[in-house]
């Protein structure tokens, strides 16, 4: 069987669009994005609210989860780096782990076939990346 | 022949505009001597305050958190059914009906019956007796609603609605007797009292610095994130109560007159020079102005020149409102952290202290050029007037201490106040309403987020009070 490899990358909230568009440049459409809170070296902020300070170090992230078979992870790490780098802190972090088994779940495929882009919905994937 | 019915025309003529100009005077005699101008702009004022309850219903659910948003509304919106069927039943009775020593009305308008379309000469001359017990009503039911802000987040619903039927009846209605009813010890001396700032104020903050202090704090405090979970909501309530407050002050002059039009601008300018001094000791202090600065401030000017707004002119109003700003703001955000208690919502520190500042301060500008049925303050060489507020003030303080401690004392031995510990994790509105404000809210909030910065360091480790 090949090799499944999901991808995360943790990053800005405001740099979500440019990933996706750096996706889609090299064929990966299908992604999940959830909104997180991460900190690392970030320093956090004050409100006040009738005189009563409250601390933020836990910034809004967010992570992006890819899942690749087909497409070489490097790609997809160098085009989601370039995305998303600024060079400032809070640029987040990208890591990488081997996924088991993955099955699509409409025609019940399994393994490496569950992932890659089928040969008859080529068409449908054109369409995605050209809008 | 022509000459005669000529003649006869003019005879009949005037006669008839002899008796049109008789007509008004005859209509003067009658007892009904209702002003429309009067009565409308009283009945406007009565539906005004009404509007100051859900806009104090908004002002305080947009800064509490918001797994207690609805029970934050919900008690001053019920409260505005319930405290209007007890004020018809028994509450205005008790409040302005015939004196019994100074101290309480009596039981004879129970149901407002007496209480009908004609005027009653002793409180309003030109209105009718339904339109004022209808004005007095929205006053009664909007004050109980103030104290709500002590004990937010905490209360038990069926606990805070036995405790409100009885603070109405046991602590309102005598107050508002000895400030406004006639024969009440305070009107007799000369205690001067526009709208409502000791009856109304004091008598609410104060009580809900006690209910907070016999309560303790809300678990977690000064080490959870307690902060408004939606600024926009408090800051339409503040716009509602502002609204409102026009009925509230410029209504109490019962005509629509010179001395409604000094209480309008009075309250005006005393709400905007209150906001503005907040905001710039705010910026001083921490660097920041806020809008909930803003907000705080403008509503700590509207008390303030609740007494007020009928004795003072328009520049001193200024002068209150700009004092009442800093003085709340510092009662606020340094007196509370100071000695700990949680006074949640900050009844005590607006209302209250608001409250103080503006009966002292009537004491002081209070001019008879403004109001001649008023008083001359120690601005203009009368200094027994402040020491007659002061004794208004001090008298309801007290009187709110005692009575709202023994209402307390007998809800908790019988109902118990306070929510269990699990349902005030869980959140108020799930576990006493079995409602939630936002269907898409989920345990996970962002409030988890961020981390009270002791102002104190010792004193943090103080600020764990018992949950009883």
């Amino acid at each position: 069987m090949g090799q499944i490899t999901k991808i995360e990358i943790i990053t800005r909230p405001e740099k979500l669009n440019e990933l996706k568009e750096a996706m889609y440049a090299i064929r990966v459409t299908g992604m999940t994005v959830m909104q997180v809170y991460g900190c690392g070296l970030s320093h956090g902020y004050t409100e006040v609210y009738r005189g009563q300070e409250m601390m933020i170090n836990l910034l809004p992230k967010i992570k992006v989860e890819i899942v690749v078979s087909e497409i070489p992870v490097e790609t997809v790490v160098e085009a989601a780096k370039k995305a998303c780098q600024t060079g400032h802190i809070g640029d987040g972090k990208i890591f990488i782990s081997s996924v088991d088994d993955a099955v699509r779940i409409r025609t019940g495929e399994s393994g490496v076939d569950a992932i890659r882009d089928r040969r008859d919905e080529e068409e449908i994937v054109n369409s995605i990346i050209k809008q | 022949m022509e000459k005669n019915k000529r003649g006869y025309r003019i005879g009949l003529l005037a006669g008839l505009l002899s008796v049109l100009l008789v007509l008004p005077a005859m209509a003067a005699d009658e007892t009904i001597a209702v002003d429309t101008g009067d009565t409308a702009f009283v009945l406007v004022s009565a539906a005004l305050v009404m509007w100051m309850t859900p806009g104090l219903a908004l002002f305080y659910g947009g800064m509490v958190r918001g797994k207690n948003v609805l029970n934050t509304i919900m008690q001053s919106f019920f409260i505005i059914c319930f405290v209007s069927v007890l004020w018809i039943l028994v509450g205005y009775s008790l409040a302005f009906g015939p004196d019994h020593g100074g101290l309480i009305g009596g039981l004879d308008w129970i149901g407002f019956s007496g209480v009908g379309l004609e005027p009653n000469p002793d409180y309003s001359k030109t209105v009718p007796a339904l339109a004022f017990a209808a004005f007095q009503m929205m006053f009664a039911v909007i004050t109980p609603a103030l104290i709500t802000g002590a004990f937010a987040e905490r209360m038990k619903f069926g606990a805070f609605v036995v405790f409100t039927i009885l603070w109405s009846l046991l602590v309102y209605a005598p107050a508002a007797h000895w400030v406004w009813g006639l024969g009440g010890w305070l009107h007799e001396l000369g205690c001067l009292d526009f709208a409502g700032g000791t009856c109304i104020h004091i008598l609410s903050g104060v009580s809900g610095l006690t209910v907070c202090l016999y309560m303790g704090t809300r678990r977690g405090y000064g080490k959870e994130a307690m902060i408004p979970h939606n600024m926009p909501m408090t800051v339409l309530g503040a716009a509602m109560l502002w609204f409102g407050w026009f009925g509230f002050n410029a209504g109490s002059a019962l005509g629509a007159n010179g001395l409604a039009a000094n209480a309008f601008v009075a309250t005006q300018v005393a709400a905007a020079a209150a906001a503005v001094s907040w905001v710039a000791v705010e910026a001083v202090v921490h660097d920041k102005p806020t809008v909930l600065g803003g907000v705080s401030g403008a509503v700590a000017g509207l008390v303030a020149i609740t007494p007020g707004a009928g004795f003072v002119a328009p520049f001193p109003a200024v002068i209150i409102g700009a004092v009442a700003g800093i003085v709340c703001f510092f009662a606020v955000a340094v007196v509370k952290k100071k000695f700990g208690y949680d006074d949640s919502l900050d009844a005590f520190g607006v209302h209250g202290v608001g409250g103080f500042w503006g009966a002292l301060a009537t004491g002081v500008f209070a001019t008879t050029a403004v109001n001649p049925d008023g008083a001359d303050g120690l601005l203009l060489g009368n200094p027994s007037q402040f020491f007659i507020q002061a004794c208004g003030a001090v008298s309801c303080a007290v009187f709110a201490v005692i009575m709202t401690y023994v209402i307390l004392r007998v809800v908790d031995a019988t109902i118990g106040v306070r929510v269990s510990a699990d349902n005030e994790v869980t959140g108020l509105d799930v576990t006493e309403h079995g409602e939630r404000g936002y269907v898409s809210m989920d345990s996970f909030s962002a409030m988890n987020m961020f981390t009270p910065v002791a102002q104190h360091a010792e004193k943090a480790k103080e600020l764990q009070y018992d949950i009883h």
